[in-house]
Parts: C-alpha cells; structure tokens; sequence
C-alpha cells in the first residue's frame, strides 16, 4: 500500500483525537487508515486547479440576532448529566500539578 | 386490515373521523413492539407509559376539536440521534449511555404541536457512523424481511420498526444515505430534505454540513404530510432555510406527463447487482409508460463522491465529537490519572471502533501538513460534484437511480472491510455532497425475497418533483410488508418476564457495560 502511517504519526493523532489505543487497537488503526488515505488518494487524479473549496453547498450569510436570553434557568436539569457535580459546578480532575 | 397496517395519514384520518382512538393505536404498536422487539431489536428505548399517557392526552383534544393535524394521534418511532425532553438518548453509543436531553429538537417539536405519539428511540450506528446498524453499542438490528440480513444504516432501527408495522412512521437523519438505503434494504419509503429544510435544532451532530432529518413511512403519501410537518424556519438552526413552498403534499399527483428523468449511466455499470437493476430499469419502464421522457446521461466524478464524503464527513465528525469527553454528560472512565488521561481513557472506552476510526481519520485530514491535500481537496472535489448535479438538473426534472447497488447483506459480512460497506453508498452519497433531496420507494424484491429501492434525486428545494414522480410510481404497486410483520401480530406476546432496561422509558441511567 502507498500510504504508511508511522507510529509517530498515530501518536500525534491520537493526540489530536484525545484517544488512547491499545497496541493491538494501534496495529489495526495504522492498517485501516493506511488504506482509506489509499483510496482517497483517488481524488488526485482530479484537477481541481482553480476550484474554490465549498464548504457549503448554498449562498449563506451570517445570521445575526439580538443576544437576549430565551431559555430558562436549567442548571439542575444539565448537572444531572453530570459524571460528577458539586455544589452547581461540574467536578473534573485536578488541572494543574505541583 | 388491522389497525397496523395503516398509514400514518390512513390512521390519522380513522382517528378523526371517531372510527378508533390515539390509544388504541399506541396499544396495537406497543403490542407489535413487544411481539417483534426480542427478534429484531430496532428500539434503544421505549416508552410505554409515557406513549399511553401522550395518547390519552391527545385523544381528548382531537375530541376538543383542538388538533385536527393528518399525524394527530398517530404513533412514531424517533432515531435515538434525535433529543428529547426527558427522555434517555443515546446515539447507540457507550458514551452517551445515560444521557437525558434538558430540550427537544425542533423537529420533534414540530411532530409534538401536532399531536404525535412518541413511541420510543430507534437503535442506529453508532453516531449515525456505518450503513449496517451493527456499529450500536445496543446490539444489532435486524431484518423484519429476514432476520440473518441487516436493516441498512444508518437509521436502520427506524426502517426496520416501519416495516414491521411496529409504529406508524418514524424520523431518521441522513448524512450519507442513512435514511434512503436502509428505506430500500427495509422496502419503505424515505425521503431526505434539501439541506437546510428541517431544522438541526436538537439533533446530535455528525457531518453537520451534510447532516438532514426526514420522514421514514410506508408510502410518499405519508412522508409528504411528515415533512410538511416537520420542516420549520429555525433561528435555533444558522444554516435553516426560510421556504415559501413547504406545502408538500400539494404535489401528491398521479401525473408524470412531459416530466424529464435522467439516469446516469454509470450508476448501471459495474458493481450493480442485476436484479437491482432489473427491477430500478422496470420502475423507469412504468414512469415512462405515465408519460415521462426517460434518457439516460453521463453523469461526472460518480467516483469522486465516496472518497470526498468521508474526508468531509470524519472530519466534522472529529470536530463534532470533540464534546465527548467525560466532563458535563454520557460515560466517564473510572479510573485515571488527571484531566487528560479522564478525557483520553472515557473517550477510548465510550467510543466503538468505528466511531474512533473516522475521529482519528478525521483528526488527520485537519491537521497541518495534511490539511490542504486531503480537506481543502476534498472541499474542492465537492463544488465540481455540485457543479455537474448543477448541469444534470438544467435538462431534467428528476434523477433515477437505484438507492444502493444490492440488497441487504447478511449480518456479519459488511464490517470487516470498512472500504467496501462505504462503496454500498455509492448512490446516496453525492446527494449529500451536493445538499439535494432524494426519496427512496420501493420497487420490488430479489429472488431471495428481499426488498430493492428506487432512488429518486431531485434539485435542490425540488421535493415536489420527487413527491409527484413518487406517488405517480407507487400508484402502479400496492405496499408490501414483510410476513414477520403478520406474524408477530398474530402472535402478539406479552413483555418479557424480565423486561430489558430498554422498556422502562423516562430517567434511566444503566447503560451497556458503563458505570452507574
């Protein structure tokens, strides 16, 4: 196959992508995405000299609004959600080390 | 003709005119669901009590004379992608196993105002990511027509629950073909809006800029008076388009006359399974018979779509998905060692592998270095494809096209080779690309007595043509249900003994394998 991913770049991936794979998870990742690069590898056989990138299909404009707040006071109903909360806050790990 | 084997409008009408009652409706599906749910397993969750209460509640103001909408009563199934109130929804994902939206979506909001059921979520790929429905973290879904085949993906439980007549019609969204091939390997109807149409308020993003809902019912009839429903102006939703011509079921007219329909040739050539084809060339053969002028034409780039669409598509995905990550909802990892491994480890153990291929593709194709040769490239092959729809659409009306090139395959045989189940989306997924509306309408079954779909591709805010080519098509057949359907009636069994977590609705927070 003419796309091989290295190991470093599936360490900055998965950096990327906030994901941590096993070594066997890793091994099947680098295959797969070795061959899907392969196949849209397909698209250089077109010229697209010129051709300004879409990114959306249809003419749109910003769509602007007044900042006004619409939605009720929810906060108990979000935190319920929640993997952890405290005191109306969301709990997370510590942040910063010593 | 039982009950279940109404329409959604059929019903509707039956419910007005005094014939039966919302709750009678919700308790033939709810007897259906618990008949066929053990076998097929097209629901995430079900609300029983929440469905029986919703009916009573409406009955009486379809009595009141307050709700006189054609869906007033009548029960549908909603994919599990689509947020509601109170009720657990989950994408078919690990991550989001215990999630209970504080809103609605607009969408489902809209179905509410006029008086629908909701019976519960339907199981899908996990984040709408696969056109199997065996991604799920909830199991697979199955076949109605035959239990050893898929339903498609990715709104496959959606599909799957219509075609076993186990609610009216239901809502699915569409990204790359999820609604309109699963429709055609289920033999229901579907149909995918113009981009912009229905509004994303609500709907958990996976490629937002290709992403759409729309109606999954048993004749264009029905998914005519669905999306009349559900298509809104939405302030909540930036790319929703303000439309004058939203009056869908105007075009349910059985005339073709002088209408224009193309079919690209190379979407009959190679890999096209013949029976599929034979039974897409015998549905053209009765629209020309109605006075359409059929030719076939050369439509450019067909096999650019596939590579482009999963560039774009995983690399919104890894944007979209970057919310997932152990703080304010869904799954966290128990153990870790601060903030960056809880995010690394609850995202690689919530997500499933397909979902972490298509982020880790995604992540790829965005980051420096790559960005230009794989994402830009991609933008760029995206506005040729529209570029050629563009020029197809000055000569004809209507595109014909099968909705997949075969028919469902068997469970187990699609997701060991990634690249092949994507080149099954070859029909469906430049409609995406190119933000037009297609529908799906069942044309016939194979020899193994599986259903085949008909494609139809319209140009953009063109719904109407499709609506009128449909109809006028379905005119010249009756609807087929699957002879499990019947079946499962005939047997109507209680719930089991033990009921699965998936029944008790409203509030719940097990989930498969998490944490409590």
């Amino acid at each position: 196959m003419a796309n091989t991913i290295s190991d470093e770049t599936m360490e900055y991936v998965g950096i990327l992508a906030k994901l941590e794979l096993s070594a066997e998870e890793r091994e099947k990742a680098k295959e797969d995405m070795g061959r899907m690069l392969d196949y849209i590898d397909k698209l250089d056989e077109l010229d697209t000299s010129g051709v300004e990138p879409m990114s959306h299909v249809f003419p749109i404009s910003n769509v602007f609004r007044e900042d006004v707040v619409v939605n009720g006071d929810d906060r108990k109903a979000l935190l319920s959600n929640a993997p952890e909360e405290e005191q109306g806050t969301f709990v997370v790990p510590k942040t910063i080390e010593q | 003709m039982s009950i279940l084997d109404q329409t959604a409008v059929g019903l509707g009408k039956q419910i007005q005119a005094g014939e039966l009652t919302a709750v009678e409706a919700v308790e033939a599906s709810l007897a259906q669901i618990r008949a066929a749910e053990d076998h097929m397993n097209a629901f995430v969750t079900i609300d029983e009590e929440g469905a029986l209460e919703q009916a009573r509640k409406i009955q009486a103001r379809i009595q009141a004379g307050e709700l006189t909408s054609p869906l007033a009563g009548v029960p549908v199934a909603i994919k599990d992608n689509l947020c509601i109130k109170g009720m657990r929804t989950t994408c078919s994902s690990k991550i989001l196993y215990n999630f209970v939206p504080t809103y609605t979506a607009e969408a489902v909001l809209n179905l509410e105002k006029a008086g629908a059921v909701i019976l519960g979520k339907t199981n899908m790929d996990e984040f709408a990511m696969g056109s199997t429905t065996e991604t799920s973290a909830f199991g697979p879904t199955k076949n109605p027509w035959d239990l050893e085949h898929v339903p498609g993906g990715s709104s496959g439980g959606s599909c799957a629950a219509v075609a076993a007549n186990a609610c009216f019609y239901a809502l699915g969204s569409d990204t790359g073909g999820s609604i309109r091939q699963p429709s055609s390997f289920c033999g229901v109807t579907g149909l995918k809006p113009t981009y912009g149409t229905v509004s994303r308020y609500g709907l958990i993003a996976y490629g937002s800029s290709l992403d759409q809902i729309g109606p999954i019912a048993k004749d264009v009839t029905d998914c005519a008076a669905i999306l009349e429903t559900i298509a809104s102006y939405d302030p909540k939703d930036s790319t929703s388009v303000k439309r004058e011509d939203m009056d869908f079921t105007s075009a349910l007219v059985d005339d073709v006359k002088g209408m224009r329909i193309g079919i690209p040739r190379g979407y009959l050539s190679a890999g096209l399974d013949e029976e599929v084809k034979a039974a897409v060339l015998g549905a053209v053969e009765v629209l020309k018979e109605k006075g359409a002028v059929v030719e076939e034409f050369d439509l450019s780039l067909v096999e650019y779509a596939i590579p482009a669409y999963y560039v774009i598509a995983s690399a919104e995905a890894s944007s979209n998905l970057a919310r997932f990550d152990g703080v304010k909802y869904g799954y966290r990892a128990e153990a870790y060692e601060g903030l960056h491994d809880m995010y690394k480890k609850s995202r690689s153990q919530g997500f499933g592998p397909e979902v972490k291929r298509r982020i880790m593709l995604g992540s790829f194709v965005l980051s420096s270095g790559y960005y230009d040769a794989y994402y830009l490239k991609a933008l760029r092959t995206k506005a040729l494809i529209k570029a050629a729809f563009d020029q197809a659409f000055a000569s004809y009306d209507v595109i014909v096209s099968p909705a997949a090139p075969f028919t469902a395959p068997k469970l187990g045989a699609s997701l060991c080779d990634p690249i092949k189940m994507y080149l099954g989306d070859i029909y469906t997924i430049s409609v995406n690309l190119a933000g037009l509306p297609g529908l799906t309408v069942p044309c016939g079954l194979d020899s193994k007595g599986l259903p085949i779909g008909l494609q139809l591709i319209g140009d953009r805010y063109k719904e109407k043509e499709l609506i009128r080519a449909g109809f006028a098509f379905e005119q010249s057949r009756s609807y087929k249900s699957p002879a499990l359907a019947k079946e499962w009636e005939v047997r109507g069994q209680g719930p089991a003994a033990d009921r699965p977590e998936k029944w008790t609705g409203h509030r719940k927070t097990a989930g498969p394998a998490g944490k409590e």
